[in-house]
């Protein structure tokens, strides 16, 4: 998000969901929307239906890439040099759109000299995918009259994750294809209401609506709202840096709602040791799970069938959740939890909400982007999408129409570079890893519903057929990974859609869990951790 | 008789609506809603298998306070005045940055907004994230 509030002004989906129909061709990269937003891939297929060219850039062979026009299977790690030698071939070839460059950008012409410097024979180098398959899906992307991208985590979950939204932005701009139904730079956001957390400020660096707790202002105005002296001004500890603060004894308590970090976090022994070390957990969820085990109070939260609100999809979009049935025994909204401790902490002025609409009516006095927003108007199947800032004004389908959020955008001269840990002799493959189509996250909720859980009860590695046949390993086996943060054992499931040289885990499982083994190596101005390369080694089980 | 009550699927970030069948105060399944314009009445197998996990016999129903090593059912006044008094005592010592909290992007934008506001106004901190990183 951080790589797209530079470029653009606004960290967020440009376009809407349903808009993807319109384009004329998607280019979709480090997204596996099949597994991971299913109804999304269903719009992919159906603008593929009515003549939209496709274009998949992923590691590993996903689905879409079976009805793909043009397949690159790019070495993991190499967006940066992929999108660099695309951009090089539209500028080499005079495709981009230099009206659209001109009224609307600005630096266009320091990265246009360094694009022209990054040759595609560098790009294929590096990415090792052929110059034709490069040449090809750069020509389709430029020269189809709408063009949209779309990513997910395979793009941010690097070192180099803001850099390669980055460079998807340049792309994006250096074809015009910003501001219109069926184009813009559409990362699809993982959690039911990811977007909306970010949006209400459950951010280290921004209050409601991104605005900066850095910024004197906009901290005395919101302050001034809550009726508090003031606000803090530094940067927060992100969930990573908070764990490693924990470890060093400088956080003493912590407050998790909803999250399993046992499970989900990289390096989980050293998250173990973080929550060990503190004086005082408080774990809040509405199932036990390793994290509730380390706690010294858990308290019983709400599901969301059992409350009433609001979630934000990946496009902007805000809806109504309705309360179906109670709450099991004693069980809370996290919102009433949270409200009472405040006035068990002598703050109950500030937290005297008797509903989740009085919640959201100070959150639209706080954040301009939900200003207009009302129960009454989301209260339909459509729903609102921000900016909404007046209570006559429609919502935005399409972000930066006119000009950007912040004005021009701006190009950034990206150069290469490798991911922290690479392959070396004793750990000779890529271990990368990510979700599947069954399961969700830490496997609290799918893997109590039978269904779901008897799809696939257990844990793998996914290896190559090549890398099989050499290591020795049959489908089915029992291996073991190593890294150098730890060791797992688990199934092999032997699958072409993977390539040689690397190798890849669903992280769900909490036997034989992948984050076990990734590393803690961060994106310097995101704090992502790099969850899509580590090294690793991988032998059959003795 | 079986109500159908709308709302938005609890997995990914598409944001699907999707009908929830109540029977007797009891969730029994889900059905597509047509008139959405995400899913229009479609879902993918875990958003028709939403309900599966709502009513599993290891959902939380008491707050438990962890005494000698081992928890036992506490009463809510009591777990929440337990919490209050650890906070004050630790911000009190170490200071409002020593606190960090971890909200939920399975929390809805109220109670998001709920979290981030207690940290920030009653700690004193801005040490709240989630987990959009993982």
């Amino acid at each position: 998000m951080a790589g797209l509030a530079a470029a653009f002004g606004s960290g967020a989906m440009t376009n809407s969901t349903l808009d993807l129909e319109q384009s004329d061709c998607i280019f979709l990269i480090g997204s596996n929307p099949t597994e991971q937003h299913p109804l999304v891939s269903r719009r992919i297929i159906q603008a593929k239906e009515k003549g939209a060219k496709l274009i998949v850039a992923d590691p590993r062979k996903i689905q879409l890439a079976d009805m793909a026009d043009i397949y690159m299977r790019h070495k993991s790690g190499s967006d940066v040099a992929l999108l660099n030698g695309m951009m090089n071939v539209i500028i080499e070839n005079g495709l981009y759109d230099k009206s659209f460059i001109e009224a609307r950008t600005e630096d266009f012409e320091e990265f246009a000299t360094k694009i022209k410097d990054f040759s595609l024979e560098r790009a294929v180098e590096i990415t090792q995918v052929p110059a034709e398959d490069i040449k090809q899906a750069a020509l389709a992307f430029a020269q189809a009259a709408n063009s949209a991208i779309v990513y997910a985590m395979g793009i941010t979950q690097h070192t180099t994750g803001t850099d390669n939204v980055l460079s998807i932005a340049n792309l994006a701009m250096l074809t015009g294809n910003i501001g219109k139904p069926g184009t813009g730079v559409n990362p699809l956001r993982g959690q039911n209401n990811v977007q909306g957390a970010c949006d209400t400020g459950c951010l280290v660096n921004v209050l409601p609506g991104y605005q900066a707790v850095t910024d004197q202002e906009k901290r005395s105005k919101v302050a001034q709202t809550w009726q508090v002296p003031e606000l803090p001004a530094e940067v927060g500890l992100t969930l990573v840096e908070m764990m490693n603060a924990a470890a060093e004894g400088k956080v003493k308590a912590m407050y998790i709602i909803g999250e399993n970090p046992m499970i989900s976090d990289p390096d989980t022994s050293h998250v173990q040791k973080a929550l060990e070390n503190l004086d005082f957990l408080v774990v809040q969820d509405i199932f036990p799970t390793e994290a509730t085990q380390l706690a010294d109070v858990v308290l019983p939260s709400a599901c969301w069938a059992e409350k009433e609100g609001t979630f934000t999809a990946t496009d902007r979009r805000v809806q109504m959740v309705r309360k179906a049935i109670e709450p099991p025994g004693e069980a809370k909204s996290d919102w009433e939890i949270i409200c009472e401790l405040a006035r068990e902490m002598g703050a109950g002025q500030l937290f005297s909400f008797k509903s989740a609409n009085e919640i959201f009516e100070e959150l639209r006095k706080v954040s301009p982007l939900y200003a207009g927003m009302t129960y009454e108007r989301i209260n339909q199947p459509d729903g609102l999408q921000w900016p909404c800032p007046a209570e006559d004004h429609p919502g935005t389908t399409i972000l930066h129409q006119q000009k950007f959020t912040r004005g021009l955008g701006k190009f950034h001269v990206i150069s290469y570079r490798a991911p922290a840990e690479e392959p070396d002799e004793e750990y000779p493959y890529i271990l990368t890893t990510g979700r599947m189509a069954f399961h969700w996250h830490t496997r609290s909720m799918t893997g109590r519903s039978p269904v779901l859980d008897n799809e696939v009860p257990e844990g793998y590695v996914e290896v190559s057929p090549e890398d099989a046949r050499e290591l020795g390993i049959i489908d089915g086996q029992m291996v073991e990974v190593s890294t150098r943060r730890g060791k797992i054992k688990t199934k092999a499931l032997v699958d072409k859609k993977i390539g040689p040289g690397v190798i890849f885990i669903p992280f769900h499982f909490a036997e034989g869990a992948a984050n076990i083994l990734t590393h803690q190596a961060l994106d310097p101005v995101a704090k992502i951790p790099e969850y899509k390369i580590c090294a690793a080694r991988i032998e059959k089980s003795p | 008789m079986t109500e159908f009550v709308p709302t938005i699927c609890p997995y990914c970030g598409a944001g699907c609506g999707m009908l929830l069948a109540v029977n007797q105060g009891t969730l029994v399944g889900v059905e597509p809603w047509a008139r959405h314009p995400i899913s229009a009445g479609k879902l993918c197998i875990k958003g028709w298998n939403a309900h599966q996990f709502v009513h599993h016999e290891e959902r939380l129903t008491k707050p438990l306070i962890k005494e000698n090593g081992e928890f036992r059912e506490a009463t809510w006044d009591e777990a929440l005045k337990l919490i209050a008094d650890k906070l004050k005592e630790i911000k009190e010592k170490h200071g409002p940055d020593s606190i960090a909290l971890l909200s939920s992007a399975r929390c809805t934008n109220e109670e998001n907004y709920v979290i981030q506001k207690f940290a920030r106004a009653v700690i004193g901190t801005n040490n709240i994230d989630h987990c959009a990183r993982l």
